[in-house]
C-alpha cells in the first residue's frame, strides 16, 4: 500500500547509499525547509480561500467566485497583487526593527511546523517534549508583535500591539493547563507517544468529561492566542484602523497575513493530535474488523481532515461572535478560563490516579 | 571543522555579538531585542547540546517571560524617538575595568576547572526523570528548593494582587469623615 512512510524511507535510503551521514542531514534539511516553505504558502492560500468561501456562506452570499475556476485562483492573484505593492517603511520609524518584524512572526509560524506528525512516519522532528516546545516557540511570536508596534511608531500600532501582547500572554495560560491536563493522561510529551496512546480510541473519548472541557477551554485559548475575532482586540478594524500592522504594505503585511493563517493551522494541528488522534484513524476499543476498516483511510487523509474540521470550527467562531471588550476579554480569562482549567487539572489528575478513564 | 563544531562557533558568535550589541546600543528597545537574540542563542545552545527540556524552558521563562515583561514596562515608560545618554569617560573607564575583572576571574576558574570528558554514554534525559527527580525526596532530591521557590513565587504573586487590588472609595471616604 503507498505510503507516506515508505516513501520518506525510500529517500532516506536512497540518499544514504550515494552520499556521506553529513551530506545526507544537510540534503534532508534543504529538503524539508523547502517542504516547510511550500506548506507555508499552500497553506496560506487554501486557508484564505476557504475563510472567504465560508464567510461568504455564513453571510449568504457567494464569495470570490470570478477568478479560475469557481475562484479558486482568487488567492493567488492577491498574493500577486501583494508582491508587486511597495513596501513602505515609515520615515520616522525604527527601520530595523520595523523590517525584522514580519521575519520573526513568520520565522516563528515555521518552527512550529516542526514536530507535528503530518502522517504516520512523516513528522520531521520526533523530539521527546514536543509538546513544551510548542507552547515555548509560540510564545516567542508575542515579540514579533510588539516589535512591529513598537517600531511603526504610530498610536495605533502600539495600543494594537499592547493589547494583543495582553491578550496572547495572558490565554497562554489557559491553553498551556488545558494542554497540561491532557498530558497527565496521556503520560508523555512527546507526539508520537500521544498518538499512539490513542490507538484504541481518541483521547476526547477516553477522556470523557475531563477531556472535552480541556478541549473547548483550548480551543476557546488558542482563537484568543492567534487574534482572531472575537478576540480580535489587536487589530480592531473600526477603532485602531488594523491594529500593529496598520504601517505594512505590500509582502511584508502578507508575511503577517500569512504567519496568522500558519499559526491556526499549527494550533489545530495539535488540538487534533492531542484530542482527536493526529493520524491516528477512528479506533474503537478492541473491535478489530471496525479498526482494520478504518485502517483503510491513508493516515494524511484522517490528520488533515480533523485539523480541517477544526479550522471550520475557528472560522465558524469568528463569523458567528461579536468582538468582545478589552475588559471581557480579560475577565473571561483570569475569573472564568483559568479557574476552570485549574480545576479540571484537579480532576484530570483524581481520573488519572483513579484510572476512571478508558 | 566538522558540522557540530561549527553550529558550536556560530551560535557562540551569535551569542557574544549580540549581548555586546544589547549594552551597547542607545536605543532602549533594541536593547531589549538584543538581549532576546541572546537569550535565544542560548537556547540554541542548549538544543544544541540536546538538552531539550532546558532549551525549551529557557525560551519560556526568559523569551516568553521575562523579555515580554521588560518590553511592556518599556512600552510604558519610553517613547520611540528618545535615545539614551551617551555615559561619560570615568563610568565608562571604570565600567571597562569592571568587565576586565569579570573576564580574568572566570578565566582563571575555567583553567583551573578539570572537564571531564562525557563517556560514550547517551543521558538519559526524558521529561520523567526530570519530574522524579524534582519532586524526589532522596539524597540527591530537589524537593526543598522546590519547595521554596514555589513559597517565594506565591508570596509574589500574592504581593502583586494586594498592590493591584481596587480598594473601595466609599470606605476611604468613611475614614475620612
Amino acid at each position: 500500500m503507498l505510503s507516506l512512510e515508505n516513501l520518506t524511507h525510500t529517500i532516506d535510503q536512497a540518499l544514504n547509499r550515494s552520499f556521506g551521514p553529513t551530506t545526507v542531514l544537510l540534503v534532508e534539511m534543504a529538503m524539508l525547509s523547502l517542504f516547510a516553505i511550500a506548506l507555508f504558502a499552500v497553506l496560506g492560500l487554501v486557508l484564505v480561500f476557504m475563510e472567504r468561501k465560508v464567510s461568504a456562506y455564513m453571510q449568504i452570499r457567494l464569495g470570490p467566485n470570478r477568478v479560475g475556476y469557481k475562484g479558486l485562483a482568487q488567492t493567488a492573484a492577491d498574493t500577486l497583487k501583494l508582491v508587486i505593492k511597495e513596501g513602505l517603511t515609515p520615515d520616522s520609524a525604527d527601520k530595523f526593527l520595523f523590517n525584522l518584524a514580519p521575519f520573526v512572526v513568520m520565522i516563528v509560524a515555521m518552527l512550529l511546523l516542526a514536530p507535528i506528525a503530518f502522517a504516520k512516519g512523516c513528522q520531521m522532528w520526533d523530539m521527546n517534549i514536543g509538546v513544551l516546545y510548542i507552547t515555548a516557540v509560540s510564545s516567542v511570536s508575542v515579540i514579533g508583535i510588539l516589535m512591529a508596534g513598537w517600531a511603526s511608531n504610530n498610536k495605533y500600532s502600539l495600543i494594537g500591539a499592547m493589547r494583543s501582547g495582553a491578550q496572547i500572554v495572558s490565554y497562554e495560560l489557559s491553553a498551556g493547563l488545558s494542554i497540561i491536563s491532557m498530558i497527565v493522561l496521556t503520560g508523555s510529551l512527546q507526539l508520537s507517544t500521544i498518538i499512539t496512546s490513542q490507538q484504541d480510541g481518541w483521547w476526547i473519548f477516553k477522556g470523557h468529561i475531563p477531556a472535552v472541557i480541556s478541549f473547548v477551554i483550548f480551543m476557546i485559548a488558542v482563537t484568543a492566542e492567534t487574534n482572531r475575532a472575537p478576540f480580535d482586540m489587536a487589530e480592531a478594524e473600526s477603532e485602531l484602523t488594523a491594529g500593529f500592522h496598520t504601517e505594512y504594505s505590500g509582502m511584508r503585511f502578507a508575511f503577517f497575513f500569512l504567519a496568522e493563517y500558519v499559526n491556526i493551522f499549527v494550533v489545530c494541528a495539535i488540538a487534533a493530535t492531542i484530542y482527536f488522534g493526529g493520524w491516528m484513524p477512528f479506533h474503537i476499543g478492541h473491535w478489530e474488523a471496525f479498526n482494520h476498516i478504518m485502517d483503510f483511510i491513508p493516515s494524511v487523509v484522517w490528520f488533515t481532515g480533523k485539523t480541517f474540521a477544526l479550522i471550520f470550527l475557528i472560522m465558524w467562531f469568528r463569523w458567528t461572535f461579536p468582538r468582545l471588550r478589552v475588559d471581557q476579554l480579560l475577565n473571561l480569562e483570569w475569573k472564568y478560563l483559568l479557574p476552570i482549567g485549574m480545576f479540571n487539572l484537579l480532576l484530570t489528575t483524581a481520573i488519572a490516579i483513579l484510572g476512571w478513564y478508558f | 571543522m566538522s558540522i557540530s563544531s561549527f553550529i558550536f562557533y556560530f551560535l557562540a558568535a551569535f551569542i557574544l555579538i549580540s549581548g555586546m550589541l544589547a549594552v551597547t546600543t542607545r536605543k532602549i528597545f533594541r536593547a531589549a531585542i538584543y538581549l532576546l537574540f541572546t537569550m535565544i542563542g542560548v537556547a540554541g545552545l542548549y538544543f544544541w547540546l540536546s538538552y531539550e527540556f532546558i532549551a525549551a524552558v529557557q525560551i519560556v521563562v526568559y523569551v516568553g517571560g521575562i523579555v515580554v515583561l521588560i518590553i511592556f514596562s518599556i512600552f510604558l515608560t519610553h517613547h520611540l524617538s528618545s535615545e539614551m545618554e551617551r555615559p561619560n569617560l570615568f563610568r565608562m573607564a571604570f565600567s571597562l575595568l569592571a568587565v576586565l575583572f569579570a573576564f580574568t576571574f572566570c578565566y582563571f576558574i575555567i583553567l583551573k576547572n578539570e572537564f571531564l570528558p562525557l563517556g560514550a554514554v547517551p543521558l538519559d534525559l526524558t521529561v520523567e526523570r526530570i519530574g522524579a527527580q524534582m519532586l524526589s525526596l532522596t539524597e540527591h532530591g530537589y524537593i526543598l528548593p522546590f519547595e521554596v521557590v514555589s513559597m517565594l513565587l506565591l508570596s509574589a504573586m500574592i504581593g502583586c494582587i494586594v498592590i493591584a487590588l481596587k480598594i473601595p472609595v466609599e470606605s476611604s471616604q468613611k475614614n475620612e469623615n
